[in-house]
């Protein structure tokens, strides 16, 4: 007796999936856990009085708390407000998405909007239109991509050649940070070396303490900072230890000194602080974008960001991402849009979070995507990550849309990581820093991640990170190392992206290098118009996403049944003897196989030789007693014909159809095509012992029994992707010697070889 | 003279006058003139006037506070290390016990460092922590 239970099993399976280690959060306003509107929210207004802001949302001056003051005294164009400000939200909502509003109008109107005001127009887009008005108004027309270079150990040959790797990936920014603040330096030499080999031109930040960061930069090391934070309340704001003039002072630092920035701001932070003042995600986020406006950096690293797996616990915070990214765009600023931690431990959640971005393209899909294993990410998990890379790169080639990366080939990926780890030894040696033993090096160039490697351990990086640090070595130092020690191309490239500094082109809105040259909103700006305007993948471009690896054809196909050929031959002898004829007593059964069959084709797709196929099924009606016979049909490759055409010719009027691929049917005389007796159509799982079955029960039918139909047992194997290249191509084959009306041929069939 | 984004990028469109702080101008910065030891960390420093063309360039595009920006990182070149770090750091929440602190950094961008705007708004900052409250002691 089936025992009675408490629940529904279903739900058992559930708590199985790596979906419910994720935790979600009830919609509660109060607390701060809503995402596009709470009762706290205030509603859009402004005030304006001889070109002074003298409201904001519904505060008046006297009030301000310094974000208020930021925003009106540095964002609002007190010209263009009261304009902006009296327009019905949604129709600038429509606008955003109507293709033929140019983004210039509506970036204009942006600067004379307050941030409850933007909040309160992005609210009406669903995620698809805010998808797509992100890709109209994002800054750039050409697409980017970011990493992250990291690992467990802080060992720099690993940075250098996971540097190298990521460059090679087609990266346009590399991050790297530390599991030790005092390694900063070591790790900023390794990545900034194997950022310089295969190419020049990929941007590197060090991510570390405002201060150290902004040494290590006038040391040369790096090109970009991103992680300037910036709060959507006062409180969070000065519990982050700053205040948006001392962010904006910074920024100007960094300008300074020609080096290129970005702030940091994310739904979720303010929550995270614990300072939230019970506003929504996305009205806080507005007015963290406004305010990184004002300040004028000239992008902002935003989407959640370390509050994205929190903004994802909430109703709607995905789509409060996107939401926020796309004030970002529509305030002019370059987007590194997020997509970095780990949101969700689904595989499910993940390609859904990343899609968005990559069909409508962005300044850095990713801020960045871990291009080092999961455990080496100092940062955290990011959403995709080395193992998943790959995912990626299908992806991109599926959608036909530029994700910014490019297969790299395993070969050449060895290549680099060797030159890698040979140039950052060279130059520790050559500074006197360490010697990296041959062991070392070579455990890293093949090591997928720092568990794999025997090499430096952090500690060991301390004392070359100090020495870098207190010795006072710059870029112009590690340059001299490459070339004294014969890489001269990687000192060429790593002069080359300090000297950008020099011009301060790349401090433009949306910068990055690609073939040598800047690439910016300034001399590529985003001019979508609709269909055929805007970014768009070139045929070069397409092949290139395209050239992913394994990728099967007919040559592949006919080449690898070429190796089976001779091994058959050794096993089955074929012999046609002309004209099938008509079976005239009922103990007689036909086999009835496809033109190919042993001819062009040896292999099931489950990889049986068709001899031991054959074999069985003969075998397995004689033990009946009954007469086999095998004809070839060349009218038809489909297997219902081939097992009716079998059936009509057979004298039991049961006959079993067979395709060189394995696909099998038991017919019977009278039956409609399709309406047959038992059908084999997952080759790929059926075994020997099932085609020996399949035999045993055609002979039963043909002595009138009523047999169990076979079962092969198949686990929800997803057969079609795993399989159908393959099959379309050898079906093609098939169907390639096929000929109208011509007749079934008897053949005799000769077993010679033994049997695995 | 103004530039506009026909100017850009300065460093394709008229390279021999992108220089660094000493007059050394782009195509001189060659791997070989840094082996020879003729170029150091200060060769590779961007200058106020190439701020300035950035910022009329971003101007130029439409984007008025990311020119500002350049122009407040224009003024900030000639000061030293020092004096920025310290500066950012009394512009940090409870750093400054006073307004007259940070009057008195204020004081020395405009009057050391001819850094009028940057000066502008450190006190435009000092007002605003005057009027939150963000004098108070941290511990």
């Amino acid at each position: 007796m089936t025992p009675k239970l408490n629940r529904w099993k279903r739900f058992a399976d559930w708590d199985e999936r790596p979906l419910r280690l994720d935790k979600f959060a009830a919609e509660d306003p109060a607390n701060g856990f809503s995402a596009f509107s709470s009762p706290a929210d205030p509603k859009p207004g402004i005030g304006i009085a001889g070109g002074r802001v003298v409201s904001l949302d519904g505060v008046l001056e006297h009030d301000y708390d310094m974000i208020d003051r930021f925003i009106a005294r540095h964002h609002i164009d007190p010209d263009v407000a009261p304009e902006a400000m009296a327009l019905d939200s949604a129709t600038v909502a429509r606008w955003l998405v109507d293709m033929n509003v140019p983004r210039e109008t509506l970036v204009r109107l942006a600067h004379g909007m307050t941030p409850a005001k933007l909040a309160e127009v992005v609210s009406q887009l669903n995620a698809l239109e805010i998808a797509f008005a992100y890709s109209k108004m994002r800054a750039r027309k050409t697409p980017g991509n970011q990493a992250h270079v990291t690992n467990a150990k802080d060992d720099p040959l690993q940075l250098a050649a996971d540097a190298a790797t990521a460059v090679a990936f087609g990266f346009d920014e590399i991050e790297t940070t530390m599991r030790v603040s005092r390694n900063a330096w070591s790790n900023a030499v390794a990545c900034a070396v194997g950022g310089a080999v295969g190419r020049w031109g990929t941007l590197f930040q060090c991510s570390s303490e405002e201060a150290e960061e902004l040494r290590i930069a006038m040391a040369g090391f790096t090109s970009y900072a991103e992680t300037v934070s910036v709060y959507g309340t006062e409180k969070s704001f000065t519990d982050g230890d700053d205040t948006p003039w001392s962010k904006a002072f910074l920024a100007a630092a960094y300008a300074s000194r020609g080096v290129k920035m970005r702030c940091t701001s994310g739904a979720g932070s303010e929550l995270l602080m614990g300072f939230h003042e019970a506003k929504s995600l996305l009205y806080l986020e507005a007015r963290c974008l406004c305010l990184q406006r004002g300040m004028g950096v000239q992008g902002t690293q935003n989407g959640g960001i370390d509050g994205a797996p929190l903004t994802a616990t909430i109703p709607g915070g995905v789509r409060e991402l996107m939401a926020e990214n796309l004030i970002a765009v529509w305030l002019d600023l370059e987007c590194a849009s997020g997509n970095d931690a780990r949101s969700t431990e689904s595989e499910i959640r993940v390609g859904a979070k990343i899609l968005p971005y990559l069909i409508a393209g962005s300044d850095l899909i990713c801020s960045g995507m871990g291009s080092i294993l999961k455990y080496d990410n100092s940062f955290n998990p990011s959403l995709i990550n080395g193992e998943e890379l790959e995912d990626y790169l299908v992806l991109q080639r599926d959608f036909e849309a530029d994700g910014g990366l490019t297969p790299l080939p395993e070969s050449r990926a060895i290549e680099l990581r060797e030159r890698a780890v040979e140039a950052i030894a060279a130059v520790f040696e050559e500074l006197g820093l360490s010697t990296p033993t041959e062991d070392m090096k070579t455990s890293v160039v093949y090591a997928s991640g720092s568990d794999d490697t025997r090499s430096l351990m952090p500690r060991d990086v301390s004392f070359i990170s100090e020495a870098i640090k207190e010795r006072g070595i710059t870029v112009i130092d590690v340059v001299k190392a490459l070339a004294n020690r014969g890489f001269r191309e990687e000192a060429e490239n790593l002069l080359n992206v300090v000297k950008l500094r020099l011009s301060g082109d790349y401090l433009q809105t949306s910068a990055m290098i690609r073939n040598g040259r800047i690439v910016s909103a300034v001399n590529d700006p985003n001019d979508y118009l609709g269909p055929g305007s805007g970014y768009r993948v070139s045929e070069e471009r397409r092949l290139q996403l395209n050239d992913i690896r394994d990728v099967l054809d007919q040559k592949e196909v006919l080449r690898s049944e070429a190796l089976h050929e001779k091994d058959e031959a050794r096993h089955i002898r074929y012999r046609n003897l002309g004209p099938a004829a008509n079976g005239s007593t009922n103990d007689d059964v036909v086999i009835g196989i496809s033109p190919a069959f042993g001819l062009k084709l040896y292999r099931t797709t489950a990889g049986h030789r068709l001899s031991e196929v054959l074999g069985a099924m003969l075998d397995a009606i004689r033990a009946r007693g009954l007469k086999a016979r095998v004809v070839r049909f060349r009218h038809t490759a489909d297997t219902s014909f081939l097992g009716l055409s079998a059936a009509r010719l057979a004298g039991s009027g049961i006959g079993i159809g067979i395709q060189a691929k394995g696909t099998a049917v038991i017919h019977q005389r009278d039956r409609q095509p399709h309406n047959n007796l038992e059908l084999f159509s997952n080759a790929p799982i059926t075994r020997l012992e099932h085609y020996r079955a399949l035999g045993a029960n055609a002979a039963a039918y043909a002595l009138g029994e009523m047999p169990e139909p076979i079962v092969v047992p198949q686990r929800g194997e997803a057969m079609g992707s795993r399989y159908h290249a393959r099959v379309a191509l050898i079906y093609a084959i098939e169907t390639g010697l096929t000929e109208a009306g011509a007749a079934p041929e008897e053949v005799d069939v000769t077993l010679t070889g033994a049997k695995s | 003279m103004t530039r506009t984004r026909a100017d850009y990028p300065l460093a394709e469109t008229q390279p021999g006058a992108v220089t660094g702080k000493h007059g050394k101008a782009l195509p001189d910065i060659t791997l070989d003139a840094v082996l020879a030891g003729e170029v150091t960390m200060e060769d590779l420093r961007i200058t106020p006037q190439a701020l300035q063309a950035q910022a009329d360039v971003a101007r130029d595009v439409g984007r008025p506070t990311l020119a500002l920006n350049f122009e407040r990182g224009a003024e900030l070149v000639e000061v030293p290390q020092d004096f920025i770090m310290q500066v950012y750091e009394l512009l940090r929440p409870g750093r400054a016990k006073s307004k007259e602190e940070l009057l008195e950094a204020a004081a020395t961008m405009r009057d050391t460092y001819q850094a009028e705007r940057i000066a502008r708004f450190i006190e435009e900052a000092a007002e605003t922590y005057a009027a939150r409250g963000l004098f108070t002691f941290r511990f």
